[in-house]
């Protein structure tokens, strides 16, 4: 215990910064690393007023999901015979909407948090880069409570529960990480640029559609599904319904290729946020 | 001896620029692109830089380990720009700064309140933010409820807590901020009297035990007693350093030269793209050019409202040479079209002491965004009236000097004996 705070102490101490005009183009992992606990405080608050707010929270985030699952079961299942590939179409389709959600929520939450965050970021200095991050979190609970709802109906429509359960988390924290990516782009051009929010939803919107959520992988042709892959959340949602629903493997290379394309958009997202933000308080 | 180590805070000629005009701050991507690809397409000269402003120029100082130094200057002569530097906030146009030691600032109290959150929860929140480990905050969580007097109201949300109450609670997590040098901009001006004077004791303590301050106020008996050392922004530029006493008693001597009739130019004016101040003028409403401890005033404010309905406070405070705010009016709620306006408050005379006394203005929108601030818009002397009251020459105490109604007349057979009044059960 002595000794933690010493070291701290005199790494504290030791701390000499230089204050210069130019922005700085590295990433200053360690600096964020330092600032965790903050991140974690902003998720709390988040989560936190979010659900003091409203009394419904907890049922609005029950009935968004479910009634999502309802309205596409009758209208593209069953009307449109839109294929399901074996599942039944709302278990299909509700395996697709829950991560889905969970990443568009995520990424709008994000988008809009930096320009949001105005009084903190003119008002205090810490790496701002937890700003979007501690917006991505927050989507965190409406997750799990519409994941309850989907491990309940398994049973009803037959489908096993099985330790394949235990790897969706990993394509939870996928869905989290490609949110947390293309939002650090979103959060830094909307501070400079005012009408990117418009854009969002509409980005949002045309992006589920080019995701396989409300129809299943296989309605894609083979030979495009690894270019198709280049869109990081289809080894999302297909990675998740298959540790879920589906019984069959893992679509191994899709997954690596969506994994790959998530990579390149955070990296290239955690450089440009890292230079942009130094200007943030000038511009917002 | 002084060794480098003992310099905490160096700055070599920093300047910072900010370009005019609010609105064009940001753009939107669409102009962007197609800006750029007219520019492509079209072959023309890139657009003539905008206009801009240097908010801090060529300002170079030292501060040694443990001083703790104010700043001081007018509004707009770059104090906040200087501890936004210098708490990373924004970067430096020109010049650099080197900073030894980890700096906690405090530029604004309760920055990060929530209003839904408890008093609990908030402590928690705006220590993390203000750069604090959960577990500092957790050692010194009864120190700062203590200290800011809030008791039973721990666990409730702070939207329902007084102003006082809040802006003691926020004061009392940074004033528990443990940082090496702490940056502090014009906190004291909030909180009652006995919680402002808590605050000074505090910031004594923070000094006394070695750290480095660096502190902006209004309150010049705050600087002259807190800090040793003193430097003076004037229009970005540093103006004087040194001495505390030396540098406010300079600086009160040119600020307080009376102005008592100010117009601005359209781009100078304090304002927004909605609203903006044209002119503010005091005047004696019996007529009389000099003002007198017994003269009647006018204040009037002229405004303009550009583009779209309000509904406006309009709020002056009066200020002693001290700094001291001696009362703060405003004009109710009014709501107004697009136009232009004066409004006009009377004080009477027989209130005010003598000496200097200057007025701030503030525009408050649907009672709760500040739209426009602006301080020290005009200055102006009231001297003492010879034949106001009887011989006293001196200075008469207090920061007013009301003429107030009494009464004396004879009180025979209406004595009560004393023992009836001076006894307790």
């Amino acid at each position: 215990m002595t000794t933690t705070q010493f070291s701290l102490g005199a790494e504290e101490a030791s701390e000499v910064i230089e204050l210069l005009p130019k922005p700085s183009a590295a990433l200053r992992l360690a600096e964020i690393w330092h600032y965790r606990e903050l991140l974690y405080f902003l998720i709390w608050r988040d989560i936190r007023v979010k659900y003091k707010q409203t009394a419904l929270g907890i049922l609005w985030a029950l009935l968004q999901p479910v009634a999502l699952m309802a309205i596409f079961s009758l209208f593209l299942g069953r009307y449109a015979q839109v294929p399901s590939g074996g599942t039944p179409y709302p278990i299909m389709v509700l395996a697709g909407l829950l991560p889905w959600q969970l990443f568009s929520q995520a990424l709008s939450e994000s988008s809009n948090s930096v320009v949001a965050s105005e009084r903190l970021i003119t008002k205090v200095y810490f790496p701002r880069v937890i700003i979007p991050a501690a917006a991505v979190g927050s989507a965190i609970p409406d997750f799990c409570i519409g994941f309850f709802v989907l491990i309940g109906l398994l049973p009803y429509y037959g489908i096993p529960i099985t330790v394949r359960l235990l790897i969706a988390p990993l394509f939870v924290a996928l869905a989290l990480l490609v949110a947390f990516a293309v939002g650090l782009w979103l959060s830094a051009l909307n501070v400079q640029y005012r009408d990117v929010r418009h854009a969002i939803g509409f980005l949002i919107q045309a992006w589920m559609f080019v995701t396989p959520v409300v129809y299943p992988l296989s309605v894609v042709p083979h030979k495009w599904r690894h270019l198709y892959a280049l869109n990081p959340m289809v080894g999302v949602i297909e990675g998740f319904r298959r540790s879920v629903v589906e019984q069959q493997p893992f679509p191994g290379r899709i997954i690596l290729v969506s994994v790959f394309a998530t990579v390149v958009v955070l990296a290239g997202g955690l450089f440009y946020f890292r230079r942009m933000e130094q200007t943030f308080a000038d511009i917002i | 001896m002084r060794t480098s180590s003992d310099v905490v805070i160096e700055c070599d000629r920093l300047g910072k620029r900010y370009r005019i005009g609010e609105r064009q701050r940001y753009s939107t991507l669409r102009e962007t692109i197609a800006d750029r690809s007219y520019r492509l397409f079209m072959r023309r000269q890139t657009a003539a830089e905008p206009p801009s402003i240097w908010a801090l120029q060529d300002v170079s100082f030292e501060v040694r380990r443990g001083n703790v130094l104010g700043i001081i200057g007018r509004n707009g002569a770059g104090k906040s720009t200087l501890l936004k530097i210098l708490s990373r906030i924004t970067k430096p146009t020109e010049g650099r700064a080197l900073i030894r030691g980890r700096v906690g600032s405090l530029l604004e109290v309760g920055t990060g309140f929530h209003a839904e959150l408890t008093g609990r929860e908030n402590i928690f929140l705006n220590g993390a933010i203000l750069g604090m480990r959960r577990a500092e905050i957790v050692r010194r969580f009864d120190e700062i409820v203590e200290f800011a007097e809030i008791g039973e109201f721990l666990d409730t949300p702070v939207k329902r807590y007084s102003s006082g109450m809040y802006m003691r609670l926020a004061f009392a997590v940074a004033a528990h901020l443990d940082p090496e040098i702490l940056v502090i901009d014009e906190v004291l001006a909030v909180g009652d009297a006995v919680f402002q004077k808590k605050c000074l004791g505090k910031m004594g303590d923070v000094s006394q035990s070695g750290r480095t301050v660096l502190f902006i106020s209004h309150n010049m008996l705050a600087i002259q007693s807190l800090c040793s050392d003193a430097v003076w922004l004037d229009q970005g530029r540093l103006r004087e350093l040194g001495n505390s006493r030396d540098v406010v008693h300079h600086y009160l001597r040119e600020v307080h030269t009376p102005q008592v009739d100010r117009v601005w130019s359209d781009d100078e004016a304090p304002g927004d793209q909605n609203l903006r101040l044209q002119r503010v003028s005091v005047r004696a409403e019996d007529g009389t050019n000099a003002i007198s401890v017994r003269t009647p005033l006018a204040l009037e404010f002229q405004y303009a409202i550009a583009r779209r309905h309000l509904r406006l406070n309009l709020n002056f405070f009066l200020n002693n040479e001290e700094g001291v705010v001696i009362f703060n009016s405003d004009t109710r709620l009014i709501d107004l079209a697009p136009g232009v306006y004066r409004s006009v408050c009377r004080i009477p005379g027989d209130l005010l002491n003598a000496g200097t006394h200057s007025v701030s203005v503030a525009f408050v929108r649907d009672e709760a965004h500040m739209m426009v601030e602006s301080a020290d818009v005009v200055v102006f002397d009231v001297e003492d009236s010879t034949h106001a009251r009887g011989s006293w020459y001196d200075r008469w105490p207090g920061v007013i000097r009301p003429m107030l109604e009494w009464d004396t007349g004879s009180a025979e057979g209406e004595i009560l004996p004393l023992t009836a009044t001076g006894s307790r059960e």
